[in-house]
């Protein structure tokens, strides 16, 4: 729907456009979506080798990385994706996954040595099935193509503003208009699309991607049937602040975790390209069985009513209730940061400090000294109450 | 004229989303003896990957001779079953899940098998297909549930019974042995 929304948003542009221009809104409208097309073109054919390259991703052979290997090997099996995907690993601490291919059929899923470092076999499964349901739901393909309608889009009300401002050419000329009245009006219609027009489509385009989110996170739930282990992940996530060093603006949708997630953005706020983590988790955690249907109920849950996420297309697949089934699970391989942050946590007890746990993922210590009512964050600024 | 010209136009619609729905069900029915076949796959997996998990164990295991055997066996005739009907193999495939269940609790007790590099990988391997093993029945259960909807709902139904699209059969868990995951820890 929102997409069919910033299709009309660019086919309304560049009618406007041509009218005032050109006086002819076929030519607004043809020149449009030929920029479109070709926009399209260029993009498909650049290939997701120059994103992975762009983060110094090196794909990985099965012995390389057996478990890794093995569960996105699972995961494959789980969603019915057609062909293996190329399994790549980036060298950095940071923890973060993503998943590119505009086609099922050639696939590749990355993830950073932070990540895979620290989470356990359930939790490596339920990030590596959110990645594979971008790829399956082809959010890669759909988002990549909202990126260029919203880039055709700016591009167009760039160029009208500034033809506008260099003479208002193709305006003045006109003498099959009647009176002057008719041109004023033109003129500001059009020039409150060039205005609004990319700022809507830019709203247009983050609602698009939260939604593919938690679209994403269902799947992830119905293939490994076991939303805990994505919780569980998602909040390991939560708790690291380091960014991932290439990550790009125009790329950041693909991400699991928003790489731009800044101190203490309430991200229920519209720029953002993911739903905050803390309510993905409160989902995750509030459903009964792993259907796309008890997603959408947990999701209405922790929202209090109002309409579910999920398209009613997808829900139709899934009218029988499934059973969440725990998965053997495999204890996490001993990590030295995890252990020293561990000791670290022991050693603020033992000399009394209190330990507060800020939503940006921050830990404050409040020394047993301190008399006031409320503690600041030092990373987001968010008060505490003592 | 017109009243014809209508009523044609009315049949082809109703002719192209016939087609349509007919094939979806196609491709629902192939989807789900592909996921079948997948099954397969995976338990062929596992027959190949036994014998060298017995061997690399039995350097370590002198004493556990029984439960190698058992595991051969039980792997030779899972294997020789796995051209007969569907009741056979389900049978067979139950009795080498708890045969393999058991050596791999058994293994807990030889310290030094456990820290062997190769051992370790074979178990993570042996771990891996019986996950593949079960998300392929998983993805086979999903297929058939997505198929049936389709020939159980409105209007597909209508196509699939004119077409003659019976529903499909879910994978069930029959022997209780199997219906008890087998809780392999590998700390």
């Amino acid at each position: 729907m929102l997409t069919i929304g910033m299709g009309a948003l660019l086919i309304v542009l560049g009618y406007v456009l041509g009218l005032y221009f050109f006086d002819s809104p076929t030519a607004g409208l043809v020149i449009a979506i030929l920029l479109w097309a070709i926009m399209s073109l260029v993009a498909y054919f650049q290939g997701d080798s120059i994103l992975l390259q762009m983060h110094g991703a090196k794909k990985i052979r099965p012995d390389d990385h057996p478990r890794l290997y093995n569960v996105v090997e699972e995961m494959k099996i789980a969603s019915g994706l057609e062909a293996m995907p190329a399994v790549y690993v980036i060298d950095d601490p940071s923890l973060n996954a993503f998943a590119i291919g505009r086609d099922p059929r050639r696939a590749s899923v990355a993830i950073t040595s932070g990540l895979l470092r620290k989470l356990n076999r359930d939790e490596l499964q339920g990030v590596i099935a959110h990645e594979i349901s971008h790829v399956k739901n082809r959010d890669v393909l759909l988002m990549a193509m909202c990126s260029i309608l919203l880039g055709t889009i700016v591009l167009i009300a760039w160029y009208g503003s500034r033809f506008l401002l260099f003479g208002g050419a193709g305006g003045r000329r006109s003498s099959s208009r009647g009176g002057g009245q008719g041109q004023i009006i033109i003129l500001i219609v059009a020039l409150v699309f060039m205005i609004l027009a990319p700022i809507m489509a830019q709203l247009i385009y983050f609602a698009i991607s939260r939604k593919r989110e938690y679209l994403a996170d269902a799947s992830a739930a119905l293939y490994t049937r076991y939303p805990e282990g994505l919780a569980a992940a998602l909040e390991k996530l939560g708790s690291s602040t380091i960014q991932l060093k290439s990550a790009n603006r125009a790329t950041a949708p693909m991400y699991i975790v928003n790489p731009f997630r800044k101190k203490g953005l309430k991200a229920s706020d519209l720029s953002s390209t993911h739903p905050p983590l803390s309510e993905r988790i409160r989902i995750l955690r509030a459903m009964g069985g792993a259907s796309f249907g008890e997603y959408d109920s947990a999701y209405r849950q922790v929202h209090q009513g109002g309409e579910g996420v999920i398209p009613a297309g997808a829900m139709a697949a899934a009218a029988v209730p499934l059973t969440t089934r725990k998965l053997e699970g495999e204890a996490a391989e001993p990590d030295e940061v995890q252990r020293a942050r561990e000791t670290s946590d022991a050693m603020w007890k033992v000399s009394n400090y209190r330990t507060i746990s800020c939503d940006c993922g921050t830990k404050v210590r409040v020394p047993p000294n301190f008399r006031e009512p409320q503690i600041q964050c030092p990373h987001c600024g968010k008060p505490h109450q003592l | 004229m017109i009243p014809g010209i209508i009523i044609g136009v009315i049949v082809v619609i109703l002719l192209i989303m016939f087609i349509g729905i007919y094939n979806g069900l196609i491709r629902l029915r192939n989807q789900v003896k592909n996921a079948w076949a997948q099954i397969d796959v995976q338990l062929k997996r596992r027959y190949d990957l036994i014998p060298n998990l017995v061997e690399t164990a039995k350097g370590y295991m002198k004493h556990e001779r029984e439960t190698l055997e058992a595991v051969t066996k039980a792997r030779n005739l899972a294997q020789q079953v796995s051209s007969e009907g569907a009741g056979e193999r389900a049978k067979a495939e139950g009795e080498l899940s708890s045969v393999l269940s058991r050596l791999l609790a058994v293994v807990e007790s030889y310290p030094d098998l456990k820290a062997n590099q190769n051992f370790l990988a074979l178990q993570e391997e042996l771990a891996s297909t019986e996950n593949k093993i079960g998300f392929s029945r998983q993805f086979y259960n999903d297929s058939v549930l997505r198929y049936n909807n389709k020939t159980h709902m409105f209007p597909s139904n209508i196509v699939a019974r004119m077409m003659g699209f019976k529903e499909g059969e879910f994978f069930e868990v029959t022997a209780a042995a199997e219906r008890a995951a087998p809780k392999v820890s590998f700390t």
